[in-house]
């Protein structure tokens, strides 16, 4: 190829970025900072089942709005499927009925929430009362012992609740605590004792925010009431009609006790009703999918009818589980720009040549410091025992298979010490890509016996060093919002790539290299 | 205290500007503008393939080491004992092997026992573990099953025998279109354990395209005037029956077709040089060796035409790639121009 058509295939990449870079500023809004907008979070709910062949009716709780959290659209998408939405009692509900449905079912629902700090929570109309538990013997004098025991160092129902859920801790687990885990659900369990006692509380399921996330799963809490209602009175739920009471009451954790809830804490079912309902299928879930958006709320709603275009094509009108997957996608890119700066500029030696972009990636879900510790205690405690392995005189598929279960025993045993020892930052140890490893661990290990450790530390280094720049940059808010808004950037990083692959310069160490040769 | 250290720090750098005056050509360089350039990849399997070299030699009449015998199968493993009865001493190496890994040097033997250099006797066996152990690319790049090579010993030229701990002296030759543009030998240490390879520590002795004498010693990369071990003067070194060298590596232009080629030589005390192996990305250290940059040489032989005759390559290259006397004079010998 010409070196004439190789600058116009450069120039017409960097021009095409440009303009849909620019387009998509001036035509959406999207702003070019992160961090000055509003936080909108697009959170979509998948609900599966199996349908037995006969009518279906699947009910799922849906989020209302809440302290720090306001709702600004709702979608669903059910092929076939009628929808309603519910809003009497208890809670707000979508219902999706159909008369004949058989095999696996899908159902989407997907709703923008504005992260905001005056939203008006929905008034809580009536207090639970407590219920009337049942319990059979001996569990009946094990829950009494443990409410006993509670309520003696308690003062209230909080302080009841707390204590109440200390009972079950792990080393303060007492025998009446470990039997009644034998028949029950943790949360389940502490809302029957907390009934039991006479404490109004119910479970409510809230969702863990994480920008980016798939398949995440519901959280049960305990939502305990300061007040009891009256002895005797009715338990009729949440009726419309109902005056608003004014209580107070908190949040706490039913697996360790702690008292109030995460700033990332979304109630999506807070009413005491079961999240997801279907009669007629078999094997229902739900699970949900996020994404987090910086921009302002109005664009956030414009973006969201835009999805409907039939014109739109951008990964943003798929749906959030894929896009919450590209999110990651579109940034390796700016890994492997990292990669061939360092390598043509720099002239830094790595093992493998991508492979610090994968390193990268772990450490933005591990978070960099835990990150660095486990590559290097994998790394190296796989070199020990891989320089045993050398002696074995195998063959190289089945030494590197041998260096792949090896490196999953390490993980594991690490993650099981990191546990032991109360690090749950170590368990994160378990993103590292294991293929990838065990080849580094491989090639380190062949490099060490032909080049000396030396060359080992020197290339060991330079890939985390890459690794870790690769991460700084990859792990940018400024970065992540415009690889994730601007498809056009791609191009113009490819552009810039393929001019670097053109560079015939020297490299920055070679500065070093050939310095003897201008002494004389 | 830091502007010492910064000072001290940035006498170890240089700019580019004063890497172009010398005109030495960095990675990026050779990489785009000689490697992809003038190497068809196509032709690559012929320099990484030793038994494709060596018989490429051999239908082109370039002396090489004796062929003795391949192996390619485990069933002929039992055989190696009968290839090399006749022969006293010889090398069995792999094929695709590199770095030197898996060579193995036999002294003599008397069928029964085999003598390495270094004195080590090993028996039948050890030997036929050996080069199954090839066959199953135990020292191949990527693992890949590979060739069994067994070659006759050389028997190297004792004119070196004050310049080397051990190992064998090597020369390398970069050629360019046909032309050899820059030459050095490689002298093993104690540091490199005996081995040739520069960055392992081995001392890089830059050789005069126009008489082969040496015109300045590198290891690590910085200035050396006598061999660390043997501390012999660098600077009496002189490789005999350097024509013919230049002649044989030029020739592996014709015989490849790869433009820019690293030649690796030995010279045989009864059979004069020969070619060792051929390499398609030789590195850049030869400059250091020299203290000279490639880009001006190659620069002349990218004007030449092509078609030149071996003979005239050479005698173009000892013409204009010669160190004047005064310059050989200056790091104080006083060679007579041969």
């Amino acid at each position: 190829m010409s070196r004439f058509a190789f600058y116009l295939l450069v120039s017409l990449l960097m021009l095409i970025g440009v303009g849909l870079t620019a387009y998509r500023h001036i035509s959406f809004d999207v702003p070019w900072v992160p961090g000055a907008q509003q936080k909108v979070w697009d959170i979509e709910a998948q609900v599966t089942f199996t349908a037995t062949g006969g009518p279906v009716k699947a009910s799922l709780a849906l989020p209302e709005n809440q302290k720090g959290y306001s709702v600004l659209t709702e979608n669903t998408a059910s092929s076939g499927f009628g929808l309603s939405y519910l809003d009497d009692l208890p809670g707000r509900r979508a219902e999706w009925s159909i008369r004949e449905a058989a095999g696996s079912q899908l159902l989407y629902y997907t709703v923008t929430m504005l992260e905001s700090d005056n939203s008006t929570p929905a008034a809580i109309k009536r207090l639970p009362a407590p219920q009337e538990v049942s319990w059979e013997r001996p569990y009946d004098t094990a829950a009494a012992q443990v409410i006993d025991q509670a309520r003696a160092k308690s003062a209230d129902s909080f302080t009841f609740a707390r204590e109440l859920i200390k009972q079950f801790d792990g080393q303060r687990q007492g025998e009446n605590g470990r039997l009644l885990l034998t028949q029950f659900d943790r949360p389940d369990l502490m809302l029957r004792l907390l009934n039991e006692a006479g404490v109004s509380a119910r479970l409510v399921s809230g969702l863990s925010l994480e920008d980016g996330r798939r398949r995440q799963n519901v959280s049960f809490w305990l939502q305990v009431f300061a007040e009891t209602p009256e002895n005797g009175q009715t338990v009729d739920l949440d009726s419309a009609d109902a005056e608003d009471i004014n209580t107070d009451w908190v949040l706490i954790n039913p697996e360790t006790g702690k008292q109030g809830e995460p700033d990332n804490l979304l109630l999506w079912e807070g009413r005491g009703a079961p999240m997801l309902e279907v009669e007629g299928g078999v094997n229902s879930r739900v699970s949900f999918s996020m994404i987090r958006h910086n921009e302002p709320a109005a664009v956030a709603v414009r973006n969201k009818l835009a999805n409907d275009e039939l014109l739109n094509f951008s990964i943003h009108s798929l749906p959030l589980e894929e896009q919450a997957l590209f999110k990651t996608i579109l940034l390796i890119p700016i890994g492997a720009l990292v990669v061939v700066l360092l390598r043509v500029l720099v002239g830094l030696k790595t093992s493998g040549t991508f492979m610090p972009v994968l390193i990268a990636l772990a450490f933005i879900q591990t978070s960099l410091i835990t990150g660095l510790i486990g590559f290097l205690l994998i790394v190296a405690t796989g070199l020990v025992i891989r320089s045993y392995l050398s002696r074995l005189n195998l063959l190289l598929v089945a030494r590197v298979s041998v260096v792949i279960i090896m490196v999953i025993a390490i993980i594991s045993i690490f993650s099981v010490l990191a546990y032991r020892f109360g690090l749950n930052a170590g368990l994160t140890i378990t993103f590292f890509p294991m293929i990838i490893l065990s080849w580094t661990v491989e090639r380190m290990s062949i490099l060490w016996e032909e080049e000396g450790p030396k060359e080992v530390l020197k290339q060991g280094g330079g890939s985390l060093l890459t690794a870790v720049l690769a991460y700084l940059a990859m792990n940018n808010p400024w970065v992540r919002h415009l690889t994730f808004n601007f498809l056009g950037l791609q191009l113009v990083l490819m552009a810039f790539i393929l001019l670097l692959g053109n560079y015939t310069g020297y490299r920055l160490l070679e500065l070093r290299r050939f310095k003897p040769l201008t002494e004389d | 205290m830091l502007s010492s250290w910064i000072n001290r720090w940035s006498r170890n750098w240089t700019t580019p500007g004063l890497l172009r005056d010398k005109g030495v050509v960095g990675m990026n360089r050779r990489n785009i503008g000689y490697i992809s350039k003038y190497n068809d990849r196509r032709l690559y399997p012929l320099v990484d393939d030793k038994l494709q070299t060596k018989l490429l030699c051999q239908e082109h009449g370039l002396a090489s080491p004796e062929l003795i015998g391949t192996v390619t199968s485990q069933f002929e493993v039992r055989g190696v004992v009968d290839m090399v009865r006749e022969s006293t001493g010889f090398v069995i190496k792999p094929a695709k092997g590199s770095g030197g890994k898996g060579i193995l040097v036999i002294e003599h033997h008397d069928g029964e026992e085999y003598v390495k250099p270094s004195g080590v006797r090993i028996n039948r066996a050890d030997m036929e573990r050996h080069v199954s152990n090839i066959l199953s690319g135990l020292y191949s790049l990527g693992g890949s099953p590979d060739v069994a090579l067994i070659e006759g010993l050389i028997s190297f030229d004792q004119a070196f025998a004050e310049f080397t701990y051990e190992g064998v002296p090597d020369i390398r030759v970069i050629v360019f279109k046909g032309y050899p543009v820059m030459a050095m030998m490689r002298l093993s240490t104690s540091a490199s354990d005996g081995k040739a390879n520069l960055h392992q520590g081995a001392v890089g002795v830059g050789l005069d395209i126009g008489t082969g004498w040496a015109v300045r010693g590198v290891q690590y990369d910085r200035p050396q005037f006598a061999h660390p071990d043997t501390g012999h003067d660098i600077f009496s070194l002189k490789v005999p029956q350097w024509e013919t060298l230049l002649v044989l590596a030029s020739g592996c232009y014709e015989m490849t077709g790869l433009g820019y080629l690293g030649t690796d030589m030995v010279l045989d005390r009864r059979h004069g040089p020969m070619l060792l192996e051929l390499n398609a990305r030789p590195g850049l250290a030869i400059q250091m060796a020299n203290g000279e940059g490639l880009r001006k040489r190659l620069e002349l032989i990218e004007r030449q035409p092509d078609g030149v005759p071996v003979a005239e390559r050479v005698a173009f290259a000892r013409k204009h790639f010669a160190r004047s006397k005064e310059d050989v004079a200056n790091v104080g010998m006083a060679p007579i121009a041969d």
